[in-house]
């Protein structure tokens, strides 16, 4: 009989570096332990993957590093229920297992020649991690690009280094935003949507991505909306509970979608084609 | 000489053809286990075999347990640096054993067609499932006698349906004519049990033509109409009684939904697969705490929607459901999904 790929084995990789972004998320560095799988493991900006502690389980993840840059993949995870909290406990040289990579991922193709507005929020960085590197690696594919991030307090602000790097570049604007006023935040102080509204984008020749939780996304949308993107210009990522990760197991159906093969990335022309089971 | 694929199994042989075919094959039969249970167990001498009632549940976990091993894993210690755990993974061998459901209904192989067309048909595909599927011969006995539950000829199958088996028998005077469909059906009729049909044939041509189920719903158009009620009060109400028992799940033959967990023991455990069901409130519960189906409406409008609209829409109009009627029968409320659907189309 021929052997059909098992797509429930994980690869055994280690974790070779963890970053404490917030007092809640950590980000794990991870490379497979087999060489040549790590040389080839090939991805697209914004595919998951699914992070195995053994014994506890497994759950579902971005891939955070971009596909053009390849010596480990990042994930970075917010201890949220047993899973996660066992992954928080993992420390450089523990063993984790990977398996991925799953779903599908960004048209980053389609936004070619586009200005590109990415919106996130707390953890929903991830996902706009991933494309923002794999656009700046491929600058002069895109317009102007523009990041708008905001948390509930600074300390909730993932990627904090990189946030100082971005700031600085010029070939890319950031905008960062908390939910209110603290000592020494010299930024910009609201929610998302409402620091939205003020920076009033033109919709033109631009695509908005946007990743947070569902209350700043639901908001996000009716801004957008507002300011005259249309629903093709938007895009996001759908969170559902996972088992299988690749449309059999049957859990994360939204209608006739599973969100883990058919998604997680949506245009919002394609989230309306949903029934309303959010 | 080619064995011809048309035979005559007298009834009374049926113990001893099990028997012999239990030497080369896991044998499993519907089994008599109380006075109003009869299920689908592994064949052993003396036990009573019933052929002609349906099964109280499908012949699913034969192909789908209710619980396997996926993997297994160990997490070991390294002497030299006890900081250093190495972790080993196995994959569950995938390698069944030849496996004969004998008297299965078409309704069981219409099942398995249902899950293969999700398991089998890729991109990914369960090899767990795949390959005990591939060593498994159906035999089927077509329905002379449906129960008034019995719905499959509206849901295109039918009492006399071959899809899906390989080899079927007609209910005749003292036995069965012996059809078979595959090569794997084919093969079985190489045993002795099976002798030349002659003028049966045309005695088993008049059975089957006088097998009648009419199809009892006009399911035309229902995929989108349920989509049209997705946000309407009409799941509220029809699951009103609904009390979220997942009995009509478990014994449904095209329900598949699995959840994975983790079994540890020390250092080692497994990585194992068992039935879930879309009825649970569990089911879709995020760590967050967020649920996107919280109330039984929305869980029984997903198990009433996968069946009737989304797995038709997505696998060429093939539709969820065989029409067993065990969700009907074994529900604790009576809730009866022929009459939802006949509603579905007058609502509004
Ligand atoms: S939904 Fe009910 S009638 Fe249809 S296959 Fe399942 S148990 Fe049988
Ligand atoms: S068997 Fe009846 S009561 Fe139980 S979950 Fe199904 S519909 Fe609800
Ligand atoms: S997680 Fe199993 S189908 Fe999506």
């Amino acid at each position: 009989m021929a052997s059909i790929p098992n797509p429930y084995l994980p690869q055994i990789g280690t974790v070779v570096k963890v970053i404490q972004e917030t007092s809640n998320i950590k980000s794990l560095q991870v490379v497979l332990n087999d060489q040549e799988r790590m040389n080839s493991f090939r991805f697209e900006p914004g595919q998951v993957a699914q992070l195995s502690v053994f014994g506890v389980g497994e759950a579902t993840f971005v891939i955070n590093s971009p596909p053009t840059r390849t010596e480990h993949l990042q994930f970075s995870v917010m201890r949220a229920g047993e899973v996660t909290a066992r992954i928080h406990q993992l420390k450089e040289g523990d063993p984790i297992g990977v398996r991925g990579p799953l779903g599908n991922w960004f048209p980053y193709e389609e936004m070619k020649g586009k200005d590109i507005l990415f919106i996130g929020g707390g953890i929903g960085m991830a996902p706009l991690r991933t494309l923002l590197l794999f656009m700046l690696d491929n600058r002069s594919d895109y317009g102007k690009i523009t990041l708008l991030y905001g948390a509930r307090t600074p300390d909730d602000l993932c990627y904090k280094e990189e946030l100082q790097q971005w700031g600085q570049r010029d070939d890319m604007e950031l905008i960062l935003t908390v939910d209110r006023e603290f000592p020494g935040w010299e930024k910009k102080v609201g929610l998302v949507p409402n620091v939205l509204r003020e920076l009033a984008p033109s919709p033109k020749d631009k695509v908005a991505i946007t990743c947070g939780p569902p209350i700043m996304i639901r908001f996000t949308l009716q801004a957008l909306a507002e300011l005259g993107f249309g629903d093709e210009q938007v895009v996001t990522t759908l969170e559902r509970r996972m088992k299988c990760g690749v449309g059999l197991c049957g859990r994360c159906n939204i209608g006739t979608k599973y969100v883990c093969a058919d998604g997680p990335v949506f245009t919002l022309a394609q989230l309306k084609e949903l029934p309303p089971e959010l | 000489m080619v064995t011809p694929e048309v035979r005559f199994l007298a009834a009374e042989k049926i113990p001893t053809l099990l028997k012999r075919l239990g030497e080369r094959y896991r044998v499993f039969a519907p089994v008599k286990v109380s006075e109003t249970t009869v299920l689908f167990q592994e064949y052993r001498e003396g036990v009573q075999i019933v052929l002609d009632r349906q099964t109280t549940a499908p012949a699913k976990e034969i192909i789908f347990p209710q619980t396997e091993r996926l993997l297994s894993y160990t997490y070991r210690k390294d002497p030299e640096d006890p900081q250093k755990i190495e972790l080993q993974v196995e994959e569950a061998p995938q390698s069944a054993p030849r496996t004969i459901i004998f008297g299965a209904r078409p309704c069981d192989a219409r099942g398995f067609r249902v899950f293969d067309s999700v398991f089998t048909a890729g991109p990914y595909e369960d090899p767990y499932y795949s390959s005990r599927r591939q060593q498994t011969t159906i035999v089927t006995i077509f329905c002379t006698q449906p129960q008034n539950t019995c719905f499959c000829t509206s849901v295109g199958t039918g009492p006399t349906d071959t899809e899906g088996s390989d080899l079927v028998l007609t209910p005749i005077t003292e036995g069965y004519l012996a059809e078979a469909i595959t090569e794997k059906g084919k093969e079985l009729l190489q045993d002795e049990a099976f002798v030349s049909a002659q003028e049966r044939v045309e005695e088993a041509q008049r059975a089957k033509e006088g097998i009648k189920l009419e199809s009892e719903l006009d399911l035309e158009g229902i995929p989108q109409r349920l989509m049209e009620l997705f946000s309407t009060d009409f799941w509220e109400r029809v699951s009103a009684k609904c009390i979220s028992c997942g009995a009509c799940t478990y014994l449904c033959p095209t329900c598949y939904c699995f959840n994975i967990t983790d079994e540890a023991a020390g250092l080692e455990g497994e990585r194992v697969r068992t039935w879930d069901s879309c009825m649970f409130y569990q089911y879709t519960l995020e760590a967050s705490g967020h649920n996107p189906r919280p109330t039984k409406a929305e869980r029984y409008r997903n198990r009433v929607g996968h069946k009737f609209s989304y797995h038709p829409i997505n696998y060429e109009g093939m539709i969820g459901c065989c029409g067993c009627g065990r969700c009907i029968k074994s529900c604790p409320v009576s809730l009866d999904i022929r009459q939802v659907l006949r509603e579905a189309k007058a609502y509004g």
